[in-house]
């Protein structure tokens, strides 16, 4: 076990370099500079600035300036578009916004989903069943970005009970749509896959063994069928973290929340290569952390898998 | 938004690949089995009507997709409201563009984005996967490393890039879907080319001389077909899905082409000013297509691997 | 109150008392004095000399006070100067500060605090985008300073003592004074600046010399100025507290003004006249001095059709202002057939007869000209518009595809984003590209200097005569009849097909008094603001 973490670690390292050397070459080659704007500067004034973020040294100096930075002192650089901040205050001013929103969505995703799942597979073929299979097909479909405005509309507007954007720290009623918007489609996604992985673990031979045993229904769900028919759940949520965190774009722009999401797209438009760059290996860090994670996870619950 | 069932196609793969050997044809049970499942078959017409709609409405589009009504144009809430009498069977959009042909023309490019992107999955996947899975060893190690590499990229973000550093335009987005699609699809047929490579049939190939590519495409891929066409048909959707996000982020196709996804973030925009149909009209196609790709996918699986119930 | 306009350059004296928030006789006044506004988009810096947006000066013009500010008309009143003198030669300025003006830590502000200032945007190693307005201002040495061929301490601004500051000009500038509202302009504390480096902008750091303090900066969220007790006039400022709210939907954002939790945000365009039904007292709209136009690439690298008047000619007049203005946008904008915004100060527009023509005339002589030029349906136009993302600029492009096409122009839709269209227009790299220009100061030269030869001018359109009336009016004591004039030549030559002038239209709740309504460059500011109570 220990060596397969070893040996993942091993991986990650390489693919976090690749990651963040592709983006800065990707960046760098795009058209229009951090400084291009509407009233063409002056030479020397654009001279001034790229000697002052050290843009005038050639790309592979400003690449090995940057890695050396990011590696040795976690110094990720000056932000090019927020010009009184750095990179790290950028970061450390939107990512604890994305991640309590996308923690707690993954959360509230996986417990209703699961929930919801197996409900409807132990009430198979009944109205239960079939209305969760329907709200998960339909929440799986709609794209967030026509459910966020839906919900400002009924919950501000029309019923006036929540916030219609921005963030707090201290109340709460600022995070709940952020997290309906987000974790609706995972909520669907898990629902559909715990159920028919129910399915199956509950017309196998061991849980028929344990019924015929006299165990109580509660208790042979409980003990024997969920943990064989969350396996499938967990090798989701690897990529559904991914793309939560993508998602985060969408419950930016619409809620205002002020996460990384929103300041990883302005950055790229913006050309804002150090605020790009360090989102980008933000969150590529935290994709291979999150599947070594439910890798471990996976050959915890599942003992046969050997490594 | 992945929502295929790796597991299950795992699991159905093996079961395919046994049967296979035993001598026995999965695939004409199969039909007879799809053909009962009566969701699968309404998704499928389905498809087939929305496929033809897509081919052929533009011949009963009293309007083309970018001609501008000037009648209409600045007063879509009360004139451009969905209508025989003028030609706009869904009503026309802000500018007084008429929606219907610009649905077909959405629906056109939506589902070639889907379609393409399955298909370089199927492509490259298919043979990627086999190619590792045959030949094995290190090379197979290294091929498979190379996919969970590629695997821990948060993709949409290099997508985002890729569309920022290279311009919007149809190949660029086919190109950045498509490079993305294949890798799942590789693990899945590299995991069912092993359990196939040691089959005898496939031994008797390697006994007589037969070259490896040639094993690979005569013996290993046809036998993969029934796993490729379940999950490519699992991976329209998806594809559908990741198009509708890149179109509201505003990288999507050019004006005065469009996509569900630009149609949909369009009326999203615009739904409480009285042009709801802005949003119906495509968000419905949207929804019943996803929702029958989702049908017809689970049905085929289903019809295949009839241990699964 | 009293209202006072300095449009004049000669030698004069003025000490008049500035202008606080004016309340009339008998109003009653809210309990609540608050005030929340609605932003597009991040406030990406609070300091002077780094912020390049409309947005950031918005805030910036209530954290600082400049030497003049705007009153609701737009002409210049005392700010932290009382008055001024110019010298007979036109080229100094000695300005009488306000001896009670203070920073919001208590130190006094003085012209030194100026000096620094300038010194510290024009300085190439605060990189400043904004060193070019130095330049405009023609504060001597200023080009030198910005190249780095000469010191800060050498530009032309010096302080003789506490309270008196002295601007020397290389040329004689009659709009110096306009140029001294703007947020580049703002002075800053010497001392905050250097002891906390670029942290200094943050809240609880930042000091400043304008009516409120920031107490609160949520990056992309909210962002929350209080009122200053140490401002000089704080005796007179009503608002207590302002917060900008980002929303970056322009659709959510009049959902949230609709449930209360913004007082006034921007209406979509085309929803201008069902708001304006539904709520006559909210809905407004003011001009705005931009001007909205597809610029047509003369330069070498543009196609050679291009270069053919009568070509550019045909398709300007072939673009349907009115459509654009009554049906696409419709808040209030106005057809363009100037570049200078029709509500410029002292701007008269020459008559254009193509205004007066319907648009089938227009169309039927587009038509003859571009038969003229050789290009028809045998041998037709193809042409490429560049655009930048944007819902307006998209409806916009589509309209003009469409009116070309009645030309029998092809024309192909390019859409990029804003770092891409810019580097492209400003390399030539483009055949027509839409454009809008906003003018940094109330004065027709703002908007016409563009089209001059070593403008920015990224057609790269040029005219000796255009050129030297430009030069003319820089010294001119009556400039109307030049402008007059340069226009008639932008209208004559097309070197842009002119589309637009801008006009905002707003939703703004109704208790809400003091915002500059007639002032075209929308400068707004909360110490002039007040909430009446309903």
């Amino acid at each position: 076990m220990f060596g397969f973490i070893l040996r993942r670690f091993a991986v990650a390292i390489p693919t976090l370099l690749l990651l963040i050397v592709a983006s800065f070459l990707l960046m760098h080659m795009a058209p229009g500079g951090p400084f291009t704007q509407e009233r063409a500067l002056p030479p020397q004034v654009l001279a001034n600035i790229n000697a002052k973020y050290g843009l005038d040294q050639p790309v592979l100096v400003q690449l090995w300036n940057y890695l050396s930075g990011v590696v040795f002192r976690f110094d990720f650089g000056p932000s090019f578009e927020y010009p009184d901040r750095t990179v790290n205050q950028v970061i450390a001013a939107g990512f604890p916004v994305t991640l309590t929103y996308g923690m707690i969505s993954f959360v509230v995703a996986v417990l209703v989903g699961c929930a919801l799942g197996t409900a409807a597979a132990i009430r198979h073929n009944t109205w239960l069943d079939y209305l969760a299979v329907g709200i998960s097909i339909g929440a799986q479909v709609l794209p967030n970005f026509v459910m966020a405005p839906i919900l400002v509309l009924v919950f501000t507007l029309i019923l006036g009970w929540l916030p219609g954007g921005g963030w707090s720290w201290s109340d709460p009623a600022f995070w709940i749509m952020p997290v309906i918007a987000l974790s609706t489609s995972y909520m669907a996604s898990i629902a559909r896959i715990t159920r028919a992985s129910m399915l199956e673990v509950l017309s196998s031979n061991h849980i028929r063994t344990a019924r015929a045993k006299g165990l109580p229904e509660s208790k042979v769900i409980l003990r024997h069928a969920l943990k064989p028919a969350l396996l499938p759940v967990i090798s989701y949520l690897g990529p559904a973290f991914v793309s939560m965190i993508t998602g985060s774009v969408v419950i930016d722009m619409y809620f205002s929340t002020g996460g990384i999401g929103k300041a990883f797209v302005d950055s790229a438009l913006n050309r804002d290569y150090a605020v790009m760059m360090g989102v980008t290996i933000l969150i590529g860090a935290l994709t291979i952390l999150f599947s070594l994670v439910v890798d471990i996870l996976y050959a915890w619950i599942d003992p046969k898998i050997r490594y | 938004m992945t929502m295929i069932e790796h597991d299950k196609i795992k699991g159905m793969s093996d079961r395919m690949a046994q049967a296979e050997v035993k001598g026995r044809s999965p695939w004409a049970d199969a039909r007879k089995r799809f053909f009962r499942n009566r969701a699968a078959l309404v998704a499928l017409v389905v498809l087939i009507l929305i496929g033809l709609f897509a081919a052929f409405g533009n011949s009963i589009a009293a309007w083309s997709n970018e001609d501008i009504d000037y009648e209409v144009m600045g007063s879509a809430a009360t004139l451009g409201a969905p209508s025989i009498a003028n030609g706009h069977y869904f009503g026309t959009d802000d500018l007084g563009r008429d929606l219907f042909a610009r649905t077909v023309q959405g629906t056109q490019i939506s589902l070639m984005v889907g379609i393409v992107g399955a298909f370089v999955a199927v492509v490259v996947g298919t043979l990627y996967g086999a190619t590792s899975g045959y030949i094995g060893g290190r090379t197979d190690q290294v091929m498979m490393r190379l996919v969970d590499i590629l695997m821990s990229i948060p993709y949409m973000f290099v997508l985002i890039l890729l569309l920022v550093m290279f311009g919007r335009s149809i190949s660029m987005l086919f190109l950045g879907i498509g490079l993305i699609s294949w890798l799942e699809m590789s693990r899945i047929v590299r995991g069912q080319t092993l359990t196939l490579k040691n089959r005898e049939f496939i031994e008797a190939a390697r006994a007589t001389g037969v070259p490896s590519w040639r094993i690979i495409l005569r013996h290993i891929v046809p036998n993969l077909l029934g796993v490729v066409a379940v999950y490519a048909t699992l991976l329209v959707p998806l594809m559908i899905l990741t198009e509708s996000f890149i179109s509201f982020l505003g990288l999507g196709v050019q004006e005065p082409l469009t996509s569900w996804g630009a149609l949909i973030s369009e009326g999203a925009g615009t739904m409480r000013y009285g042009t709801i149909w802005q949003l119906a009209f495509p968000l419905g196609f949207f929804v019943v297509t996803l929702f029958s790709f989702f049908f017809v996918g689970d049905g085929l699986r289903d019809a295949l691997d009839p241990k699964d119930r | 109150m009293t209202k006072f306009l300095i449009t004049t350059a000669l030698a004069l004296s003025f000490a008049l008392p500035a202008v606080a928030a004016s309340v009339p006789e008998g109003t009653k006044l809210a309990d609540k004095q608050e005030y929340n506004f609605w932003l597009l988009d991040a406030i990406k810096s609070t300091d002077p000399a780094k912020n390049t947006d409309v947005e950031g000066s918005d805030i910036l013009r209530q954290l600082f006070e400049g030497l003049y500010n705007e009153d609701d008309k737009g002409a210049m009143v005392p700010g932290v100067a009382t008055d001024y003198t110019l010298s007979d030669d036109k080229l100094t300025y000695t300005f009488k500060l306000r001896p009670e003006a203070k920073w919001s830590n208590g130190d006094p502000v003085t012209a030194n605090d100026f000096v620094y200032a300038w010194r510290r945007v024009a300085d190439p190693a605060t990189a400043s985008e904004y060193a070019w307005f130095i330049e405009l201002m023609n504060i001597e040495n200023a080009t030198a300073v910005v190249k780095g061929e000469k010191k800060p301490e050498e530009l032309g601004v010096k302080a003789l003592d506490d309270h008196t500051l002295e601007v020397k000009l290389s040329t004689p500038t009659p709009y110096l004074i306009k140029t001294l509202a703007h947020a580049s302009t703002f002075p800053v504390n010497q001392k905050v600046v250097e002891a906390e480096g670029d942290a200094w902008t943050q809240p609880g750091k930042l000091v400043g010399n304008g009516a409120y303090v920031l107490t609160g900066h949520n990056l992309g969220v909210d962002i929350t100025l209080e009122k200053n007790d140490n401002y000089w006039d704080a005796a007179n400022t009503i608002i207590t507290k302002a917060k900008g709210i980002t929303v970056n939907d322009i659709n959510i954002g009049l959902t949230r003004y609709q449930s209360g939790e913004l007082d006034r945000v921007d209406i979509p365009a085309g929803q201008y006249p069902r708001l304006k039904e539904s709520n006559p007292e909210e809905a407004i709209t003011t001009p705005l001095a931009c001007s909205y136009a597809y610029i047509f690439n003369v330069s070498d690298k543009g196609p050679e059709a291009l270069k053919d008047v009568r070509v550019r000619k045909a398709l300007s007049l072939a673009v349907n202002r009115d459509v654009i203005v009554d049906k696409v946008l419709q808040g209030g904008q106005k057809p363009a057939w100037t570049w200078t915004h029709w509500a410029i100060e002292g701007f008269e527009a020459p008559e254009n007869a193509d205004e007066a023509k319907t648009q089938e005339q227009r169309l039927e002589e587009a038509k003859a000209l571009l038969a003229e030029a050789g290009y028809g349906p045998d041998n037709p136009l193809n042409l490429t518009i560049q655009y930048n993302t944007s819902e307006d600029h998209k409806k916009l492009a589509v309209a003009v595809q469409q009116f070309w096409k009645q030309l029998g122009v092809n024309v192909t839709l390019n859409n990029v984003e804003w770092k891409v269209h810019t580097d492209r227009l400003q390399n030539q790299d483009f055949e027509v590209a839409r454009y809008a220009w906003c003018g940094d100061f109330n004065e027709a030269s703002t908007f016409l200097d563009w089209f001059r030869t070593d403008g920015y001018n990224s057609g790269k359109w040029s005219n000796a005569e255009y050129d030297k009336l430009m030069a003319d009016a820089k010294t001119a004591e009556d400039t109307k009849p030049i402008y007059k004039r340069a226009e008639e030549i932008l209208a004559a030559e097309a070197p842009a097909a002119f589309v637009y002038h801008y006009a905002n239209a707003d939703m703004i709740r109704k208790d809400v008094k003091g915002l500059p309504l007639d002032n075209v460059m929308n400068d707004w500011y909360l110490k002039d603001m007040y909430r009446v109570a309903e």
